[in-house]
């Protein structure tokens, strides 16, 4: 037997990812302390330039065998793989913000070890390698064409995810609380991936996308390994994007973790899961849409709902933050059960604009502070209109994009998803995710309310100023949002060039 | 081009007040009122070159925005529009006159203050003269913002929760109407291809049912924004923590985007469901003018009085909109016209008794008549103004109002002329109050306007008494647009029935 045919060419991204990932943890074990931070700044930025422009080299091609038949390069793939790059390039600036992170994340909280490693700066950089090999796991994801590669990716870009969350320097327990619950879910739901996976091989005879496919195409038989197949897929999925019911981990994950992990997870791992999702459920159980259909229009709208209202109660930002990604995950399943074309690149374009916004707001999130580190308790955010009138007016603008105000990215997503739900005859769903987008704006607006109409009664806290990495993210992104608000055509464009599953 | 110019000259001083330091609080003033006089001057000019019998927009634009989703960049006039722009513009210098030290007190500064009243301005411009219903809602929702900053920053009491109900309420219905425009818009691709051109959409055959639905979206946000009774609740409590010269922008024009939306959007859009929803909205119209009335006869807050005015006056206007006859569209338009001056006379002499007493409750002004003539004389030509009395600009609204609706629902009619007669009682009282009889305690040695003031008000008073005489250059306007929204909506003026 011959040894299989991979295309590197199309390959290259991803590999380039994972080289830098397998070389970041040879130098956290081999380089000196001294060096490491800035080597593994080095090293994780190169692979992420390199492999960006990997992607722009190839942007223009597409295959559909190209490990076999495990991955498949087309449009829709090479644009998440490019977006994900990108969040993850500038998430990665806020990463370099090492001090967010435990110097020596095996000390046990509050011990000696951990007190010395923090005084002598024996800082440990494992976050650099482990988010690159997150990314891989993100870029093969929505490029999977066979149910191992999918679930394989699942678990590249689960696995450092869970780590990443417990990493925080300060509230330590809290964050390895968030680790351990945001694993134990995780696994949960990646068995019920497994489970559905194991019932479409049942029903199909086949692993490949394509033979799935062909399967409901021809054979209306064996109707309840096929329901029962996707429903567990579906569940595995849906808990990777937080929607209602599967969110349960998502606030405490959110709030848990690290700000800057908290970042690079809303806005990637949403591009990644929803690209999985579209391709599943545009091109594998495509034909099979009176089954899944009426399933996940149920679950958009409770979504929705749950997030938008569950979000009111909430007096924390970073779990406020996390609900309305709740909320924002049910938007983007419109986007999913709409399952035409535009649809399909109306989800595309969410996924962008919402992935910017929201390493933006999580962005301005880390520089909040006083002397015992971030705050994110919303009432002692009163008053920082008066003293950081700048900071202040970008956090206001991400929330109104996040509420889809016009002239923000956040509104043009919100149309041109609902104006695809509509296409396809959902109107319940738009209905929906409209009175949601009401409520949501309450929440978005009390922020602001916050900020600038409450005085403050708390002079500790104060906006830190800001490192040059992260000021350059949130700027980028509050740049990103506005001319996604305002002249969005270009990428609309480019994006309807290449919506197009190959398969 | 020249829409574009016109409307891009506020936001312009807005961005060259921005260079200039917080703390020269003259030299902003200055630059915001010589922009916004330069702006209405530009306006005026234009208005003068628009030619009244040609029908359809003028003063047209249009470039590609979203060519994906077939949205443009589109603005144009027609008579309805004209009138209210130049309302706008008209009453936005004489508010930053009229509140030179409104700015003061505020929870930021002066130099924001400007520069949110004019982006405001451009916002306003923008809302009535696109023809693009995307555009329309783009300014539409945009425009919420800096009224929401200018209500919770610088208004009086529970002003940030007067700002988020405000917003609340707006963003509610804006939503809803966003559901509405999707909704065309994907008819719009199935029968014509996607576009937003409300010519264009006006043409779109819809099945009744779902024009029922669409048009209540857009007929919600617009009740909303007018306010009609029910959804009226958000405004008192606006008008009566936000600064005088905000809530004369607030309630003369923002609220006209409302009745203005219903002209052109609601029956140019959905004919066949405006006319399903008209007796519905008659009713509600007609307790809108008899709720306003008989709870601005209790009102003790100077403020709120003129606030639940205004939602008596709404009242005619939606009623004058649905009666479908050109007399009631024509008399509606104008009464958005004369409205806007009669309240902002109200509001801006309430601001300046406000000053001087630094209180809103109608009683302590017990006696300005002796005290401060001129404030109180012109403070009654206003509340004159504002019950209609004949050879004042609103009556002659008022009375097309009426005529118009009484062709069609008399009983409409009937009904709404109580609340003409209950107008005189709640305008009435107050001005017996407050200007006559024995002066109050502390009135003794309150001046009377400065020249400021009186150059402020001067011109509203004037507009009010010029166009109560001669109302025809207005009617002018707005009677061909009127003519062509009742006719193209299917309608044709019922018949006089003669005396029997």
């Amino acid at each position: 037997m011959s040894a299989p045919a991979l295309n590197y060419s199309l390959l290259a991204p991803i590999l380039v990812i994972l080289g830098g990932a397998v070389i970041g943890v040879l130098i956290e074990a081999f380089a000196k302390s001294t060096s490491r931070t800035a080597l593994q700044k080095t090293i994780a930025f190169g692979s992420i330039i390199l492999a960006f422009a990997q992607v722009w080299r190839v942007h223009n091609q597409s295959s559909a065998s190209v490990a076999v038949k495990s991955v498949v390069i087309d449009g829709p793939a090479l644009f998440m793989q490019g977006t994900i790059l990108l969040l993850a390039f500038f998430a990665l600036f806020l990463i370099s913000d090492i001090d967010n992170f435990t110097a020596q994340a095996s000390a046990v909280p509050g011990s000696e070890e951990e007190r010395s490693a923090l005084q002598t700066g024996r800082q440990q950089t494992e976050v650099f390698p482990l988010t690159l090999f997150a990314v891989a796991g993100m870029m093969l994801f929505p490029a999977a064409s066979d149910l191992i590669t999918l679930f394989v990716a699942l678990e590249v870009l689960s696995l450092p995810l869970y780590l990443m969350a417990g990493l925080s320097r300060r509230r330590r327990l809290f964050s390895q609380e968030a680790a351990l619950k945001y694993f134990l879910l995780g696994a949960y739901s990646s068995a019920f991936f497994l489970f559905g996976a194991a019932f479409l091989y049942g029903y199909s005879g086949s692993i490949t996308f394509e033979g799935i496919r062909a399967s409901i195409v021809e054979s209306p038989q064996n109707q309840i390994f096929l329901l029962i197949g996707m429903t567990f897929l579906a569940i595995g999925l849906l808990f990777k994007v937080g929607a209602a019911p599967f969110h349960a981990w998502t606030p405490d994950v959110y709030q848990g973790a690290p700000t800057p992990i908290t970042a690079f997870m809303a806005a990637a791992t949403k591009v990644a899961a929803f690209g999985a999702m579209l391709r599943i459920f545009y091109v594998v159980l495509g034909n099979a849409n009176w089954n899944w259909r009426p399933m996940l229009n149920v679950i958009a709208i409770l979504t929705m709902i749950v997030g938008s209202v569950i979000a009111i109660a909430q007096r924390d930002v970073k779990r406020m933050l996390a609900y309305s990604s709740i909320a924002h995950a049910g938007f983007l399943l419109t986007g999913v059960i709409a399952l035409n074309k535009h649809g399909l690149e109306a989800s595309l374009f969410y996924l962008v604009a919402y992935g910017f916004t929201t390493l933006g707001a999580f962005g301005v999130v880390t520089l909040i502070r006083d002397s015992s580190g971030e705050i994110t308790d919303l009432n002692r955010w009163a008053g920082l209109g008066k003293r950081s009138p700048k900071i202040a007016a970008l956090f206001s603008f991400f929330l109104l994009a996040f509420a889809g105000i016009p002239l923000t990215s956040g509104f043009i997503g919100k149309f041109s998803i609902f104006s695809a739900a509509y296409e396809s005859n959902n109107i319940a769903v738009v209905v929906a995710g409209v009175l949601s987008s009401a409520i949501a704006a309450f929440f978005y607006i009390r922020v602001i309310v916050a900020m600038y109409f409450t005085d403050a009664h708390d002079d500790t806290v104060s906006v830190v100023i800001p490192s040059r990495l992260t000021s350059l993210t949130i700027w980028f992104a509050g740049l990103v949002t506005l001319i996604l608000g305002v002249y969005p055509t270009p990428l609309l464009n480019q994006i309807e060039k290449i919506a197009t599953f190959i398969h | 081009m020249t829409l574009t110019i016109i409307g891009a000259l506020p936001l312009l001083g807005a961005l060259l007040i921005g260079t200039v330091k917080k703390e020269q609080t003259t030299v902003v003033k200055q630059m915001a009122l010589l922009t916004s006089i330069l702006t209405a001057v530009a306006f005026a000019i234009t208005a003068m070159r628009f030619e009244v019998d040609r029908p359809g927009f003028q003063f047209v634009e249009s470039h590609s925005w979203l060519p994906t989703f077939g949205i443009n960049y589109a603005l144009g006039l027609d008579g309805i529009s004209l009138i209210l722009i130049l309302m706008s513009v008209l009453l936005v210098p004489v508010v930053i006159i009229a509140g030179w030290h409104e700015s003061e007190g505020g929870r930021w500064s002066a130099k924001t203050f400007y520069v949110l009243i004019l982006i405001l301005e451009t916002m306003m411009i923008g809302v009535f003269a696109a023809t693009d219903v995307f555009l329309f809602y783009v300014f539409f929702e945009a425009m919420l913002i800096p009224v929401y900053f200018l209500i919770g920053g610088y208004g009086v009491g529970e002003r940030s929760q007067a700002a988020i109900k405000f917003l609340l309420y707006s963003l509610f219905g804006g939503l809803l109407m966003l559901a509405s425009i999707i909704g065309i818009y994907v008819i719009s691709g199935n029968q014509i291809g996607h576009t937003f051109d409300i010519d264009k959409l006006a043409t779109l055959q819809i099945d009744s049912l779902t024009q029922n639905f669409l048009f209540l979206g857009f007929f919600i946000a617009f009740a909303i924004k007018a306010p009609l009774w029910p959804l009226h609740t958000w405004l008192p409590d606006a008008a009566k923590s936000a600064t005088p010269g905000t809530s004369v922008l607030l309630l003369g024009v923002l609220d006209k985007v409302g009745t203005f939306g219903m002209i052109r959007y609601c029956i140019k859009l959905f004919p066949d469901a405006s006319k399903t929803f008209t007796p519905m909205i008659i009713t509600l119209s007609v307790i809108s003018i008899l709720y306003g009335a008989f709870l601005a006869i209790g009102q003790k807050d100077i403020k709120g009085l003129i606030a639940f005015t205004s939602i008596s006056h709404f009242g005619f206007i939606t009623l004058g909109i649905f009666a479908m006859t050109t007399q009631g569209n024509s008399g509606a338009t104008l009464y958005m016209f004369n409205h806007g001056f009669s309240t902002a006379a109200l509001f801006i002499l309430a601001g300046y008794m406000m000053r001087r007493r630094n209180s809103s409750t109608i009683a302590d002004f017990g006696g300005l008549q002796r005290v401060t003539p001129i404030l109180a004389w012109t403070f009654f030509i206003a509340g004159l103004s504002s019950l209609a009395l004949p050879g004042l600009s609103s009556f002659v609204s008022e009375f097309l109002v009426l005529v118009g609706t009484y062709t069609r629902y008399p009983v409409a009619a009937i009904l709404g002329t109580f609340g003409i007669i209950l107008a005189a009682l709640y305008i009435l009282i107050p001005v017996q109050k407050a200007l006559h009889g024995p002066t109050t305690a502390g009135n003794e040695y309150l001046p009377d306007l400065t020249r400021r003031e009186k150059i402020a008000i001067a011109p509203v008073i004037a507009i009010i008494i010029a166009l109560g005489f001669y109302p025809k250059p207005a009617l002018d306007v707005i009677n061909p647009t009127s003519v062509t929204t009742i006719t193209d909506a299917g309608f044709s003026d019922p018949a006089p029935t003669g005396g029997k």
